[in-house]
């Protein structure tokens, strides 16, 4: 069973070419992820996890090293082939939200579908889209378009999107950096819902505090992992939010 | 996957903008309503000159003095005046398959009743003319074979000299003086109109060659001779027929030109409707031009859609689009704009047609075959002017895609 291990990174490299100059934004990180995680993935900018996470989303392939995901190996597969495994293996969710504007957010929750192989009707696809919206709490609001709803709500429709086509990892880059710290408490408890469920998370950020809602935080510097522990004092969203006075994290 | 749902993203994206696909499209809704109508409207044209050619007559050939192809002084059809009586009689007698021969002169002269007097054309013809023309009257009676024979001084008018000379007066039995020779009017005919070089076929008179040639055209030799045959199949035969009897009437030699021109209605028709030909090619032609700036105007808002919607492309390809879905999407959302475009644009260019048919008098006559192959064309364009953007699309990198702002 690999022992569980959902992502295994080993001895990942990137190298960027610009002309004559060589960028080394990954220098060799191997990390295993198991079922049921929930990661934070940390470090300053230029650390390299952006580029880290765009690895791990199957959107960039490593220049070195070994990517296995869900005991497949997909360091070599080709742009389709990413794009399948992107499309039932991975779900995203991102700071700015990226949902199609004037298209309402059931239509955005199918979007993953359309491009599956599962050839679903309407009916269907509406069915799984209402049902994935009620589980993020956003039930009576299927109809409404982007701009009509809050930040925290457009970021419940990304959510629901990436969950409709039940993901091996969820792989969230800086939800919470265009929301409140109220609502991006919110978005954390709906993480932590899910995680409790049995889903395996991987955010970035550079919040500490929002880092301390995970249970594993990964700091990475120069394209290196520094550090990768455990989190010890682990936030509960839901505890937070029933705090009445509580203090706004700087 | 994949082509169905693929439809059904490209439908949603185009109702996500539909001022700007309702805008992008009017182009070619203008080019193809332009190409249906320009089109419709010279086929009217085309088919209005084929009409007044076959108003002629049925199965005519005409046989013409003077030839066009002689060297030295060239008169004209009809200028000559090498073609006498008694070649017409030989027509009516020996070419097979003759049902009806008439022999023609023409003159232009002033005609005056009462106080009245008109300038018109002065036709005369055999009896057989109403027959081959297929010309009845509309009062009266034609003059007779016995009219003929004897020269008598008798005609029949057009609608518009009736007019111009009696007013609403009956001109049946009235006396037309022409030349100051006083001619009885027998009948007036059933108005034509105009012909297809604009000449008004109602100002005429009509009278018996004989007494044309005798009291006011003069000459003893005819302009032409009309020739009906019974069916055209027979039509070439008879016309060789003709030609072999004329020459040899005529005493030419072998290997010399003729002194007289023999053409069939075919020709005829074919002569006049390449001028509507060119016309309608012309038109179409132009027409087109606005249909391939229509395509432009695809892909310059199609460009703008990709640019625009590179987040959206980012975030398709991010939940699991291939390149060639997003290729697919964006070519169907430019095939759709053109095709629906297309199909407005027919049933705009029918409607402009219908009113300038209506409104200016002129035929329109649109066939199935434009609307199918305007409809084609449109759809052409959609996949010419999308396939470049959508290629454009396709190829991004979803990393970049996602990030741009």
């Amino acid at each position: 069973m690999n022992n569980g291990a959902v992502v295994k990174l080993i001895d990942v490299h990137k190298t960027y070419r610009t002309g004559e100059m060589e960028v080394h934004a990954v220098r060799g990180v191997s990390l295993e992820i198991r079922r049921g995680e929930f990661v934070a993935l940390m470090g300053a900018s230029g650390s390299g996890k952006s580029t880290l996470m765009n690895i791990l989303g199957c959107l960039d392939r490593p220049t070195g090293g070994r990517y296995i995901l869900d005991q497949a190996e997909v360091s070599e597969l080709n742009r389709d082939q990413l794009a399948d495994i992107r499309n039932t293996k991975i779900g995203f969710v991102f700071q700015n939200f990226n949902l199609l504007p004037r298209t309402s957010a059931r239509e955005n929750v199918e979007l993953p579908l359309l491009y599956g192989t599962r050839g679903l009707t309407n009916a269907q696809l509406k069915e799984k889209a209402d049902a994935v919206l009620a589980s993020v709490g956003l039930a009576g609001r299927e109809d409404h378009h982007p701009s009509q709803l809050s930040g925290g709500q457009q970021q419940r429709v990304a959510i629901a999107r990436a969950l409709i086509n039940e993901p091996e990892v969820i792989l969230a880059d800086e939800p919470t950096g265009n929301l409140d710290s109220r609502t991006s408490v919110e978005i954390m408890g709906i993480f932590q819902q899910l995680n409790d469920r049995g889903i395996t998370i991987v955010m970035v950020t550079h919040e500490q505090d929002i880092a301390a809602y995970t249970r594993r935080n990964v700091v990475m510097r120069d394209g290196l992992v520094r550090d990768d522990r455990a989190v010890e004092r682990r936030l509960d969203a839901t505890i937070q939010l029933q705090e009445p006075n509580r203090e706004e994290p700087e | 996957m994949r082509v169905g749902s693929t439809i059904n993203v490209a439908f949603r994206a185009l109702r996500r903008n539909k001022l700007r696909s309702v805008l992008t499209a009017l182009g070619i809704i203008i080019g193809v309503a332009a190409v249906i109508a320009m089109v419709g409207i010279g086929n009217g044209a085309k088919a209005q000159v084929e009409a007044q050619i076959a108003s002629l007559g049925q199965n005519i050939i005409l046989v013409f003095s003077g030839s066009t192809t002689a060297s030295g002084i060239r008169t004209g059809w009809g200028g000559a005046g090498t073609l006498k009586i008694e070649d017409a009689e030989a027509i009516r007698r020996e070419v097979s398959g003759v049902t009806a021969v008439s022999e023609e002169v023409v003159s232009t002269t002033q005609v005056a009743a009462g106080n009245q007097n008109w300038f018109t054309r002065i036709y005369g013809e055999s009896a057989d003319y109403f027959d081959i023309r297929q010309w009845p009257l509309a009062d009266g009676t034609p003059f007779t074979p016995q009219d003929v024979r004897s020269a008598n001084k008798v005609c029949v008018i057009g609608r518009t000299t009736a007019t111009q000379i009696y007013g609403n007066e009956n001109p049946i039995g009235q006396i037309l003086r022409i030349k100051n020779v006083p001619f009885t009017i027998d009948g007036v005919l059933t108005p034509k109109g105009l012909s297809a070089q604009g000449v008004d076929q109602d100002d005429i008179v009509i009278m018996p060659y004989t007494s044309a040639m005798k009291r006011v055209v003069g000459g003893t030799t005819l302009r032409n001779i009309n020739v009906q045959v019974a069916d055209p199949r027979q039509l070439t035969a008879a016309q060789q027929q003709i030609i072999d009897l004329l020459r040899q009437r005529h005493n030419i030699r072998p290997g010399r030109d003729d002194d007289f021109t023999v053409r069939n209605q075919q020709e005829i028709a074919d002569a006049a409707t390449a001028t509507t030909d060119v016309m309608t090619g012309l038109l179409g032609a132009i027409a087109g031009v606005s249909l391939v700036v229509g395509g432009i105007g695809i892909m310059n808002i199609m460009l703008v859609s990709v640019t625009e919607r590179t987040r959206e492309i980012g975030t398709r390809m991010a939940v699991g689009a291939h390149g060639r879905d997003i290729l697919t999407q964006f070519l169907i959302e430019a095939i759709s704009l053109s095709s629906v475009g297309g199909i407005l644009g027919i049933i705009l260019g029918i409607a402009a047609a219908k009113t300038i048919a209506l409104t200016r008098h002129w035929p329109a006559l649109i066939s199935p075959a434009s609307i199918v192959i305007a409809f084609l064309v449109s759809a052409a364009v959609g996949i010419f002017f999308g396939f470049y953007p959508a290629r454009k699309a396709a190829a991004l990198d979803p990393i970049e895609a996602l990030r741009y702002e």
